[in-house]
């Protein structure tokens, strides 16, 4: 197997679709698995291509726009030939491809923490679900002490039902009161904090420990981060535990002021492992840039697209429906040293970590789950939901198939 | 020869009480590498009772993420910085022990838990140090965590204590440790007393701390005292509300101070105006990346430096945007919009293009940092107070220039009767180019003030157009002092109405009062006669 470039046959391609924003507020964060994605497909094809051939990398650009990722995934799917498609970061340009994935049969690769409440036929969930990420953050938080809770949040669905699902949790399951519990939604990309953070001191001036969970998201954190630490909240004092801050992220912030604010991810780029090493390595000898940071959704990516590749070697064949059978239950190493598996509920199974800021930008991670996490895509927590369950193997085939009624689809 | 044997022996019985003590030290610092954060806290509890000074560094670097165990023998190690291969001090000593790969060394980590944990045993080991503001830091760390182990330390501390203003900080102190503690009833009746004086919100949050815990008659004495300071520091959100009015005023009022003479005065709709704001940021990035890396010393006065450098570069821009488009389009203001529309995005892409699409981190400077307590319920964050005195020197500064200064009232002529002007020797494009580039460089100057409040990123302008124009149309197109105005009324609206109904609601309601307003007034609060305003 010395010169595996040979092996490929000629004129003959896989295509394989990159769905990210390189325009638009999204940019920021999606332009990076753009390239992540493009160094997998050149790392593959060196290791000698897929079934014989050489994988091709299709990128379109969104921009930011929603219905835009929709018409940019037919256009992938029709027109490009791609048999599988990498992509998407908020839940709404999510929710606005998932028809065209079921109505053209392709695959989609998801590798964002997003809301839960959703299990499509079509779709694989690399990125966390709540039971991921929110549930284990709020148990770490509670074991510190916390009897106070800041639920602040961008105003759009991935918060408010993450929210919604925290709210029933710490009402129903650790006890809160609810006037322990204070609920904050602002525009995207607010920028003016200064009486949020103050109220949110005067909040955890009550005598008990108070804490912030944030899904603040995209370009608002900067603003909101300067200001806490220019008002002087530490994180001994009132923590700050965000679920959409990573590493890139915080290259445009101070980080004096944030040391020991938390966040709760599947993967932070200071976990010590030999196969986490040579992924940084690798990422940036192939952007050119000793500093690049990696950070979680990559992660998500590296998985899922290894997780493809090994169902296609499975199956013989890319096509959408011997794949969609052959995908579940496959295990691919994960970059924090274990492995993850495809779920029938097309979610994977990951291990949760809690880190702490540190002035370098990295994160010290000072919890971590004993194990590997399933992902539960219907939360237990929320009514209507509770009921419901979801595996896609013959013949129960199904989404939302609810154990009550026996019946497969409706949520109520 | 009694007498040399007797002192010999007790030179060497000191040597190795001392040589004892080091020992001693060493194995407490190495017990703080292995185990878990609980094993860590009752390894720091251990190494703050030694009551040995040297502990104080290594508490100081395990605070600082800079304390790191070599893997092979587990021997603790202080690092010196980054570098890797890193330099290793010997904490006991601090002599310097070498080198070796990080690869080599295990990070001794720490989390907010014992980040508190020591903060109060620094607290206590620095109660006895020679300089009064490291006694002070260390009375101030005890009273906000109000320890019950440093009551004892406390006691002897300030019957040592000289210096008045770190005696009444010691007592308060004193008096949040003894409220956690177990000493008697009266005891803690009196500290409560003493506390309720100190009538900040870390105190009321420690006193409702101890009125949630403790036993009657403790637990009302607690309650009420927090009560009392609480209301106290209500009295004072009227006061915080008007200042966050005005400093978010101050923002809008420099991102639309640069469209007041482009669109209040010109007419243009300058749709860039958004871009030229955000050029004004990343000229702020590029020169503190220059400064810092040509003249290190000079890196606190970065922004000062990166002002006039953003003004020339905006100002230049605008200029080089008014002779090559805008001048072909005056008159025909739908085709200016879609024309600086088109250069919005032009622009936007270039920065993306040139700067990456991530956000840029323009540091705030020493000066600039922090806040200042004015009263206990009222502390005023340098940062915004900064922004307000920038706002108010440019507002004025304008005002100057264009009230009395011969190119201001060549700008004034041209804009209220162009041939009349021209007949008078005006050479009215030459002013035309040199406003435009007036109202650009000044949203250079907005932008270097957003660095400091906002994420420098490509998308930065486009956050602020809409404000903007809101601003000068509210205020009355074509003159500053409504624009003045129009900025401060919003913000202060904003802020007062985001209590009580939030963020997102707050903004539309302030949308669909504008609105209702310019139904009434069309020309906004300060009408004024100009080009714009003629036809």
């Amino acid at each position: 197997m010395g010169m595996p470039q040979f092996a490929f046959a000629a004129g003959e391609t896989i295509k394989v679709g990159i769905l990210h924003s390189l325009s638009g507020t999204m940019a920021i964060s999606e332009t990076t698995l753009k390239d992540v994605m493009l160094m997998l497909i050149d790392q593959q094809n060196a290791k000698g291509g897929l079934l014989g051939k050489k994988l091709e990398g299709v990128v379109v650009d969104p921009a930011s726009n929603w219905p835009l990722f929709a018409e940019k995934a037919r256009e992938l799917i029709s027109k490009d030939g791609c048999v599988a498609t990498f992509g998407c970061w908020t839940s709404v340009s999510r929710k606005s491809v998932l028809p065209v994935f079921e109505e053209l049969n392709s695959l989609l690769f998801y590798p964002v923490q997003y809301e839960g409440e959703e299990s499509q036929k079509n779709v694989f969930y690399t990125g966390a679900a709540p039971n991921q990420q929110a549930i284990p953050a709020v148990d770490y938080l509670a074991a510190q002490g916390v009897k106070r809770w800041v639920l602040a949040g961008t105003d759009y669905v991935y918060p408010r039902t993450t929210n919604k699902i925290l709210e029933t949790y710490l009402k129903d399951i650790l006890k809160v009161a609810p006037e322990d519990i204070m609920i904050n939604y602002t525009p995207f990309g607010h920028s003016d904090w200064q009486s949020i953070v103050s109220d949110i001191k005067k909040f955890g001036s009550a005598g008990k420990k108070a804490a912030v969970v944030s899904t603040i998201n995209g370009d608002a954190n900067v603003p909101f981060y300067k200001e806490l630490g220019s008002q002087g909240v530490k994180a001994t004092d009132i923590p700050v535990c965000a679920f959409s801050v990573g590493e890139e992220e915080l290259a445009g912030i101070d980080k004096k002021p944030l040391v020991g604010h938390l966040a709760a991810w599947n993967y932070f780029m200071s976990v010590d492992t030999p196969i986490n090493a040579a992924f940084i390595k690798d990422w940036q000898t192939y952007t050119k840039n000793p500093k690049r940071v990696s950070n979680d959704p990559m992660e998500a990516h590296f998985i899922g697209f290894n997780m493809w590749v090994e169902a296609v070697t499975k199956a013989g064949t890319t096509d959408t429906d011997p794949v969609l059978d052959a995908i579940i239950g496959v295990t691919v190493p994960n970059l924090t040293g274990g492995y993850s598996a495809m779920l029938p509920n097309h979610h994977i199974t990951k291990p949760v970590y809690i880190g702490e800021i540190q002035e370098s930008g990295q994160f010290d991670i000072v919890w971590q789950t004993p194990g590997l996490v399933a992902g539960d895509e219907w939360s237990d927590f929320l009514p209507g939901s509770k009921d419901l369950i979801s595996d896609w193997r013959k013949p129960m085939s199904c989404g939302n198939f609810n154990v009550k009624s026996g019946k497969c689809g409706g949520a109520t | 020869m009694q007498k040399i044997l007797i002192s010999i022996l007790m030179v060497f019985a000191l040597l190795c009480g001392a040589a004892s003590a080091w020992a001693g030290t060493t194995d407490l610092v190495n017990a703080l590498g292995p185990g878990d954060f609980k094993a860590r806290e009752q390894a720091i509890a251990a190494l703050a009772a030694s009551g040995d000074p040297a502990a104080v560094p290594v508490l100081d670097a395990l605070d600082a993420g800079k304390l790191y165990m070599r893997k092979a023998d587990k021997v603790v190690f202080i690092i010196k910085d980054d570098a890797d291969p890193a330099t290793l001090i010997d904490p006991a000593t601090g002599q310097d022990a070498g080198t070796a790969p990080k690869a080599t060394l295990e990070k001794v980590k720490v989390n907010n838990a014992l980040r508190g944990v020591i903060s109060s045993a620094k607290g206590g080991l620095t109660l006895f140090s020679p300089d009064v503001a490291t006694r002070k830091a260390a009375a101030a760390n005890i009273l906000k965590a109000g320890d019950a182990s440093a009551v004892d330390t406390l006691e002897k501390a300030i019957a040592a204590e000289k210096d008045p203003s770190a005696l009444a900080l010691m007592k308060q102190a004193f008096a949040a440790a003894v409220l956690n503690s177990s000493r008697p009833d009266a005891d803690k009746l009196a500290a409560i007393e003493t506390l309720k004086e100190v009538g900040d919100r870390d105190t009321a949050a420690l006193l409702a701390q101890v009125a949630n815990s403790a036993e009657e008659p403790v637990k009302s004495a607690a309650a009420a005292a927090a009560a009392s300071i609480q209301s106290g520091l209500a009295s004072w959100t009227l006061v915080q509300n008007f200042w966050y009015g005005i400093s978010l005023g101050s923002v809008l009022l420099l991102a639309a101070i640069g469209l007041a003479i482009t669109f209040g005065v010109m007419g243009i709709i300058n749709m860039a105006h958004g871009e030229l704001v955000m050029v004004g940021a990343y000229t702020a990035y590029v020169t503190q990346q220059v400064v810092t890396a040509y003249i290190p010393g000079a890196a606190d006065y970065a922004l000062l430096i990166s002002v006039p450098s953003a003004f020339i570069v905006t100002g230049l821009l605008g200029m080089a945007i008014e002779r090559t488009i805008i001048r072909f389009l005056y008159g025909r203001p739908l085709e200016t919009l879609l024309a600086t529309f088109g250069l919005s995005l032009v622009l936007q892409q270039a920065v993306r293009s040139l700067f990456g699409p991530t956000n840029k981190d323009v540091s705030a400077p020493s000066w600039m940092a922090g806040s200042i307590d004015i009263t206990n319920g009222l502390s005023l964050t340098m940062n915004r107070i900064v922004i307000v005195a920038f706002t108010a020197v440019i507002f004025f500064g304008l005002m100057l220039l264009m009230k009395r200064s011969p190119i201001g009232l060549q700008m004034r002529a041209v804009t209220q009767n162009r041939p009349m002007a021209r007949a008078m020797g005006i050479k009215a494009a030459w002013v035309d180019t040199l406003t435009f580039g007036l109202g650009s460089g000044i949203a250079g100057l907005a932008g270097v003030a957003l660095t400091q409040i906002d994420n420098v990123s490509p998308n930065l302008g486009q956050n602020y157009i809409i404000d903007s124009f809101l601003v000068v149309v509210f205020g009355g197109v074509g003159n500053l002092w409504g624009t003045l105005a129009g900025a401060m009324a919003l913000g202060i609206a904003n802020k007062f109405l985001e209590p009580f109904a939030g963020a997102v609601l707050g903004k539309i309601i302030i949308l669909i009062c504008v609105i209702l307003f310019i139904q009434k007034r069309p020309r906004g609060l300060f009408a004024i006669k100009g080009r714009w305003v003629e036809s």
